[in-house]
């Protein structure tokens, strides 16, 4: 079991960093999609089944076709002008990131760090419910006012995208 | 039962119902309003005045509500109506409904008719809350607004240049004299810690030193803010500028009522006032001195208007003089008097100027005297009151001043004589402006004289009316040398004046001595005037050749306004000028509050740099914050 | 049961390497794709603390901002549509409209 966690971990950074690295941005969509695959799988080592189906769903799915879809309404073939160069501020963009990389990871390899009292919701709880309709149980009571609020964002959205990517007619 | 709040109350509503809705409802609904708000005060007047001579001790007080409370220190809105408020309160609105009624005629072709109402009304408010207010701070209250009421009145026609600039130079020469009037109320709180008249009264004598310094400065203060209100040296000059407002204004607030608010202070804090014989003597000098300055200046005056406004600052000055010897009840006695002739002068002389279609000069008039029948004769009756011909109101005032002047402990022959000259001088200068205007030849031009007409009944009614009480009013204090009748008005004010420590009381023989010669004197003149103005003005112009740099002096006010002009308002223009505003104002204000700015744009345009709309450098920056911050945590 | 810190230490990487596409990338597309995948590396820190913890409102949370990246990724591409429109390009350094 653990050693699916490495292996997957491995791969999903290897596909981050393709995303990263690659100089056509198709490929790098197409490596993103891959690191959330992998995700998706680590959610279910996780116990987390709902988690990691909406993240293949939503995320590789839909989020990524409409990445890719828009990448292929504007393809360029002027690629060169998007290389990936180094200068002075890209280095320090660097080097802050390596600071802050180091920073996050000691404060989460401390061994003191305390995570309080565990909450109700132990593996053999979710396993015995389902974490479907453990989940779908907590959004329609304890967080039906946030739930609302979100369709009404995507709503919100939905009319926002169409009237910034509308065409004007003059 | 008293309910002394209605007094002010009704001309208050007046004035708001004019002023808000006059415009709108018409001149019938004006012409109602405001006489009938003044009217019913006036009634309720007269029903308190019964009721304060019968209450105890003379004295109604009524408080409304606690105006302020801070600490030890409180000031009450209460009113009080006691000998003094009382006969002010009929003066005020009996006086003031004459005129409002006259106003109705005199005014009936203005155009800014409700406006004028409702200023006049609001002049009937503030000025009973200024009798009324049984504390300075309520006084002040009415003080101010009176002061503005002239002010606004004054500027009335404020499209004439002439009417803009008296009004402010009243309302400035006001603020001088507001100044004495602050600085002593404060003073009076430190030393008291009340600003109660009645206690004020009470106490002065216990709290103060005769003579102390701290007395002295009080009440030269506040004397200073009844030269400016009552127009006396060396704030006088606003007066006659104030004739630019419509007569019957003049009549109502600059002769008859609010300049007299100045001796009504006086009078009212006559216990303090006695406790410093310095200011009584200084009162006495400047009452003199204006009266004589003045006097001097209304002889050669042609504007019919100056005339009677030098004289009402001559006039002022006689009441102040009064004052200043200690005789109280004779100073308000003639406040009395004098509100009834100089408010009928005014009014008669607003019916000549109605009639000859707004020319005041007197050089243009003559011969009006069968054409204004009544006017001529009421302005005749009062002319006698104010020369002093035995029996009209003028002669018991007056010649009770002179009298106090000469026996009184702080009085002296100086003052009579002066006093003495001055009253010459009032009785040759009125009937020269009968002479010059009812008798002798017309010299009105044609087309005026087409139109001559007598005023209509609204006016004249008013005048005969104040012909009246200006015939009869003086019996109210007959002397008691003459004594056959009680002097009323000491027994109306027994008790109320602080007593001047009297000496031996002059001889009966001495006294009925100088009134024969102050007689003789004003029946002088008259034939004085007489002789020079009753026919034709040839003899006159030769004197007036013969004396030129005399009659140039008193022509041009003995160049009183020059003066201040060249010693306080050119140099106060140039430090202005030159130190406050180019100095001060542009190099250290004006950099002050601009260096903020400045700051603020030099810091802006280093920072706007950082702007550049390279994303990626916003992303930087903020990530580098990120790592800040993360490492202040961390550590 | 997988250690929480190796869950940890994965998100911090992905999340890095997220940053460092956002501030190295010239492509706006791509630089939003790594903000996506920033955000991929938060809901897998949550998953793993909602592990630990033995509490569902990691998990919760997590539909949340799929829901919030959902419409974001709707608004972002419909602004570079329209700005791709404008300026024919998609390099970022060159969308420098807001500056003094």
């Amino acid at each position: 079991m653990i050693v699916f966690f490495y292996l997957f971990a491995l791969i999903s950074l290897i596909l981050a960093l393709g995303v990263l690295v690659f100089k056509n941005p198709i490929h790098s969509a197409l490596s993103l999609v891959g690191t959330f695959f992998c995700l998706a799988a680590i959610y279910v080592m996780l116990n987390a089944e709902f988690v990691a189906v909406i993240q293949v769903l939503v995320y590789a799915g839909a989020i990524m076709v409409l990445f890719l879809f828009v990448l292929m309404l504007l393809s360029t073939k002027d690629n060169d002008q998007y290389a990936l160069k180094l200068n002075v501020s890209r280095g320090l963009a660097v080097a802050i990131t390596g600071v802050l990389m180091i920073q996050v990871l000691t404060a989460f390899m401390d061994p003191t760090l305390r995570f309080g009292e565990p909450g109700a919701y132990p593996v053999e709880r979710i396993q015995e419910i389902g974490s479907i309709a453990l989940i779908g149980q907590l959004l329609f009571t304890e967080f039906v006012l946030p739930f609302e609020v979100i369709s009404i964002l995507l709503l919100v959205a939905v009319i926002g995208a169409v009237i910034i990517a509308k065409r004007r007619v003059p | 039962m008293s309910q002394i709040w209605l007094v002010p109350a009704f001309p208050l509503l007046g004035f708001l119902l004019n002023g808000f809705f006059g415009k709108f409802f018409g001149k019938r609904f004006v012409t109602i309003i405001a006489p009938a708000a003044v009217g019913f005060a006036f009634l309720q007047s007269l029903v308190l005045f019964f009721e304060m001579r019968a209450a105890d001790g003379h004295r109604l007080v009524e408080t409304l509500y606690t105006w302020m409370a801070t600490g030890s220190f409180q000031v009450d809105v209460a009113f009080q109506v006691d000998q003094l408020s009382g006969l002010y309160l009929l003066i005020i609105t009996g006086v003031g409904f004459l005129i409002h009624v006259y106003s109705i005629g005199y005014m009936g072709a203005e155009a800014g008719y409700y406006r004028y109402f409702a200023f006049l009304n609001l002049f009937i408010f503030f000025m009973l809350v200024l009798v009324l207010g049984d504390s300075f701070l309520l006084m002040f209250v009415g003080w101010e607004g009176v002061g503005l009421c002239s002010y606004l009145l004054i500027g009335y026609y404020f499209e004439k240049h002439s009417a803009a600039e008296a009004c402010k130079k009243a309302f400035l020469f006001n603020r001088v004299g507001d100044f004495g009037v602050l600085s002593a109320v404060m003073l009076i709180f430190v030393t008291f810690g009340t600003l109660n008249f009645n206690i004020v009264n009470a106490e002065a004598a216990t709290q103060l030193e005769s003579g102390g310094i701290l007395v002295t400065v009080i009440t030269l203060f506040l004397f200073l803010g009844a030269t400016g209100k009552s127009a006396q040296i060396p704030l006088y000059v606003w007066l006659p500028d104030a004739m630019e407002g419509p007569t019957p204004v003049s009549a109502l607030i600059h002769a008859a009522t609010m300049v007299t608010a100045g001796l009504y202070m006086v009078a009212r804090l006559s216990h303090l006032f006695v406790l410093a014989p310095f200011t009584m003597n200084m009162i006495a000098v400047i009452g003199a001195a204006t009266a004589l300055l003045a006097a001097s200046i209304a002889l050669t005056q042609t504007d019919i208007k100056r005339v009677l406004a030098y004289s009402t600052v001559s006039q002022l000055g006689y009441m102040f003089l009064a004052l200043g010897v200690g005789a109280f009840t004779a100073g308000i006695f003639h406040v009395m008097t004098h509100a009834f002739f100089k408010a009928l002068l005014f009014l008669g002389s607003g019916s000549v100027i109605h009639a000859m279609h707004h020319e005041q000069d007197m050089l243009r008039m003559g011969a009006l005297r069968k054409k204004l029948p009544v006017t001529y004769l009421t302005m005749l009756m009062g002319t006698l009151a104010i020369a002093g011909i035995p029996f009209f109101s003028g002669f018991f005032s007056k010649d009770e001043i002179l009298w106090k002047a000469f026996s009184s402990p702080l009085g002296g022959g100086g003052f009579w004589l002066i006093a003495f000259v001055t009253a010459g001088m009032t009785s040759f200068y009125m009937f020269r402006l009968i002479y010059l205007t009812f008798h002798g030849e017309s010299r009105v031009d044609s087309h005026t004289a087409e139109h001559l007409h007598e005023s209509p009944a609204v006016m004249t009614v008013p005048l005969v009316i104040l012909a009246v009480l200006s015939v009869f009013g003086g019996f109210f204090g007959v002397p008691h040398v003459l004594n056959f009748l009680p002097n009323g008005m000491e027994l109306y004010f027994k008790g109320f004046f602080a007593q001047v420590p009297e000496t031996t009381p002059g001889s009966a023989a001495a006294e009925i001595g100088l009134m024969v010669a102050s007689v003789l004197l004003a029946v002088i003149a008259w034939s004085l005037a007489h002789r020079y103005y009753s026919t034709s003005l040839d003899a006159v112009t030769a004197l007036r050749n013969r004396l030129q740099t005399t009659y140039r002096l008193s022509l041009n006010k003995w160049y009183v306004d020059e003066l201040y002009n060249a010693v306080i308002v050119q140099p106060g223009k140039l430090f202005s000028t030159f130190v406050l505003w180019k100095l001060i104002d542009q190099n250290i204000i004006d950099r002050l509050v601009l260096l903020p700015g400045n700051v603020a744009r030099g810091v802006g345009s280093g920072l706007r740099l950082a702007q550049n709309g390279v994303l990626q450098s916003y992303a930087l920056i903020f990530s580098l914050g990120a790592m800040l911050i993360l490492g202040f945590v961390l550590l | 049961m997988i250690p929480i810190s190796h869950v940890l230490v994965l998100s911090a990487l992905l999340f890095s390497i997220g940053v460092l596409g956002v501030m190295l990338r010239r492509n706006v597309i791509v630089v939003f794709m790594s903000i996506e995948l920033m955000l991929n590396a938060v809901n897998l820190s949550f998953v793993g603390f909602a592990r630990t913890m033995d509490d569902m409102t990691g998990v919760i949370f997590i539909f949340f901002i799929i829901v919030v990246a959902a419409a974001e990724a709707v608004v972002g591409l419909s602004i570079i549509l329209s700005i791709y429109r404008t300026r024919k390009t998609l390099n970022i350094d060159e969308f420098n409209l807001l500056k003094w």
